[in-house]
């Protein structure tokens, strides 16, 4: 990261300077004047798209003092009374509290386990291979499920885990296990969340972990070669740490975007039966805030989510700046 | 889990073996040195755990497959494995007459390209503008989109500007919320400042050419690879989104096809309309099932192989140079 970004200044600095020194006098005024309408081009360009992002991404963060006060639609969020931290009050309050904090915060912690060093391990299995045909093949083929929709992932679980029709309760049969209701059962649902998730994602982040690879000084090879170093050697010594930073930044980002996209899965995977595990905060505040209208106390559940999300993304992003000694920011 | 520890007991089984003839052969040093013993073994081990990823990602895709050309009854039964058994295509005949399949299939593609286009048109936008060192501003206004990625408002107050803007139950709401990612921005971004030369700026401007007359006809040439890529990244994106379909559509004719088979697939609310038994109805519904994730992916997997190399450009050069 750090070492794009002094690169490129140096040739438009350069050539930004270049006529200004040459043309000082009336035509330099000229020039400047021409360049500053120029520039206003781009402002107006990008102007659009801020505005965008403060409608749509700023404005929200205002609207969030409706986690404060008794919205009401009637008077709309600045009408409506203030009426401090009740709303959080209650939702700690709730008997339900405490087992939807645990259950989202078990369902990322175990999803970060698993989804971490499993594209690590196919992307160092992937560069040793020296068959193009075979390498590529594995590639586009664990690459492919990135690309299916979650709720085509979902359902396919569902087929697939099913105790009538499903492929996995048939393996079952040849070992003799009886049918198993996956679905139905709660303690099931970890699992199946968190090992879907890695069946879809897997081959995606091994492609970053590839790219970094092959991004590794050449001479580090060489001379771990003359050292005689076997292949496992050259992994741990060479090829680990140079994904470092890439893991490292895959991580972080990993951290921050599961409390935000964990929503869909989890919803589409929930019955009835193994709500008692399945129930996280994003999926609360959609049946609270959406479904029973409960707006003030599911905006204040949301923010409770975010502003944990931001203190893990903070949290992590300080951590791997100590250990790593690279960060996101 | 299970190939990663067997590759561990290869390589632990190995060294052992491996020490005896080891110096021998290290004096010796014919062409090939990395042949050793210990490394041979070692690529056993690599290519049993990639035929493991392999055969993991493959066989629930081909057993899908299989089943969607599979006879109502051998689905139903359970007799599909890795291949259509009593060939058959009636899954397909009742998917395409389905009302709700085919009016989302049309409402996700009308998203799709409606959706794509205003993104990538809004991501160059402001990528453009951010890529050029002498945007008096950038390091302000990246960081007043980037921060957009670390805190969120909320679904809630969110929802509540989509209906102040009277979006609710519109086709804008499928489109506008979430028009520009961050992440296509920075990487919009990154490649214009990596790949287009200064001097051509300069050539242009010389020239007398404005800065958009420069992006329409130097940047926006030179950048058509990143742009593919972040074009299929929102195509994507809109193809498989449902939620937003989720929290701002109630009418279901605007429901995109993702929606659609949520209803059917998850939700198993498939109205049969077939004056048939209950058993048939229920077996036309597991083969519908598996007919239907074919029919929705195969649009996305069509254009994948075609794709996949830039795909995974654009995702290194996002991760990667942030």
């Amino acid at each position: 990261m750090a070492s794009g970004a002094p690169i490129t200044p140096h040739p438009a600095v350069g050539t930004t300077a270049r006529p200004l020194q040459t043309t000082r006098s009336r035509t330099g005024w000229q020039l400047a004047k021409r360049r500053m309408r120029r520039r206003w081009q781009l402002y107006l360009l990008a102007a659009v798209p801020l505005i965008y992002f403060l409608v749509f991404k700023y404005v929200p963060m205002v609207n969030a003092v409706i986690a404060f006060k008794d919205y009401s639609p009637v008077v709309g969020i600045w009408g409506s009374p203030w009426v401090g931290l009740q709303h959080f009050q209650a939702f700690f309050d709730n008997p339900a509290f405490w087992r939807i904090v645990r259950n989202t915060f078990i369902l990322s912690a175990y999803t970060l386990l698993a989804a971490f060093p499993i594209p690590i391990i196919l992307a160092l299995a992937l560069n040793e291979v020296r068959h193009r045909f075979f390498k590529r093949t594995v590639q586009m083929v664990t690459f492919a499920p990135y690309f299916i929709s979650t709720v085509i992932v979902v359902s396919m679980t569902i087929l697939f885990l099913s105790p009538r029709i499903g492929l996995a309760n048939d393996a079952l049969g040849l070992f003799g296990i009886g049918s198993i209701d996956f679905l139905g059962n709660p303690d099931y649902f970890r699992h199946i969340y968190v090992w879907s998730d890695v069946w879809q994602t897997a081959g995606y982040s091994a492609v970053i972990y590839m790219a970094a690879l092959a991004g590794i000084d050449p001479t580090l090879y060489e001379s771990a070669k003359v050292d005689g170093a076997s292949r496992i050697q050259k992994i741990i010594h060479v090829d680990l740490p140079g994904i470092m930073p890439t893991a490292a930044i895959l991580m972080i980002l990993g951290v921050g975007n599961i409390m935000a996209i964990g929503f869909e899965k989890a919803f589409l995977l929930q019955n009835p039966l193994n709500l008692s595990h399945s129930e996280i905060i994003p999926t609360y505040v959609y049946k609270t805030g959406l479904l029973n209208a409960d707006f003030s106390l599911a905006a204040a559940v949301g923010l409770f989510n975010s502003v944990i999300n931001l203190g893990l993304l903070v949290g992590v992003n300080f951590i791997a700046k100590r250990v790593f000694g690279h960060g996101l920011w | 889990m299970t190939d990663s520890t067997a590759v561990h007991n290869h390589d632990d089984g190995t060294v052992a073996k491996a020490r005896k003839p080891a110096p021998a052969e290290k004096r010796r040093r014919s062409r090939r040195i990395r042949d050793s013993n210990v490394d041979r073994v070692f690529m056993i081990g690599v290519y049993a755990l990639l035929l493991t990823f392999l055969a993991v990602v493959l066989i629930p895709l081909l057993h899908i497959l299989a089943s969607s050309f599979s006879s109502p009854n051998a689905v139903s039964s359970g007799r599909v494995t890795l291949w259509p058994v009593e060939f058959s295509v009636r899954g397909y005949e009742v998917a395409m007459s389905n009302p709700q399949v085919v009016t989302g299939f049309v409402n996700s593609l009308i998203y799709t390209s409606a959706g794509t286009f205003i993104s990538l048109t809004l991501t160059i936008a402001i990528a453009y503008p951010l890529s050029r060192v002498d945007f008096v501003g950038a390091g302000i206004i990246t960081r007043f989109v980037v921060f957009t990625m670390l805190f969120a408002g909320g679904v809630i107050p969110t929802y509540l500007v989509v209906q102040s803007l009277g979006m609710l139950d519109t086709r804008w709401a499928m489109i506008l919320p979430q028009a520009v990612g961050v992440w296509q921005v920075i990487i919009a971004r990154t490649y214009l400042r990596h790949s287009i030369p200064s001097e051509l700026y300069e050539a242009a401007e010389i020239d007398g050419a404005s800065d958009l007359r420069v992006l329409w006809s130097v940047v926006l040439p030179l950048a058509k690879p990143m742009l593919a890529v972040i074009a299929l990244m929102y195509a994507i994106y809109q193809w498989n989104s449902y939620f937003d379909a989720l929290l701002y559509l109630r009418s279901d004719d605007l429901y995109p096809l993702q929606l659609v088979l949520r209803n059917i697939l998850i939700l198993n609310t498939e109205g049969g309309t077939d004056t048939t038994t209950m058993m048939e109805r229920r077996q036309m519904a597991d083969l519908l099932k598996y007919s239907l994730i074919v029919i929705s992916t195969v649009p996305v997997l069509l254009i994948y192989p075609f794709v996949a190399r830039h795909f995974s450009k654009g995702a290194t050069l996002g991760a990667v140079k942030g």
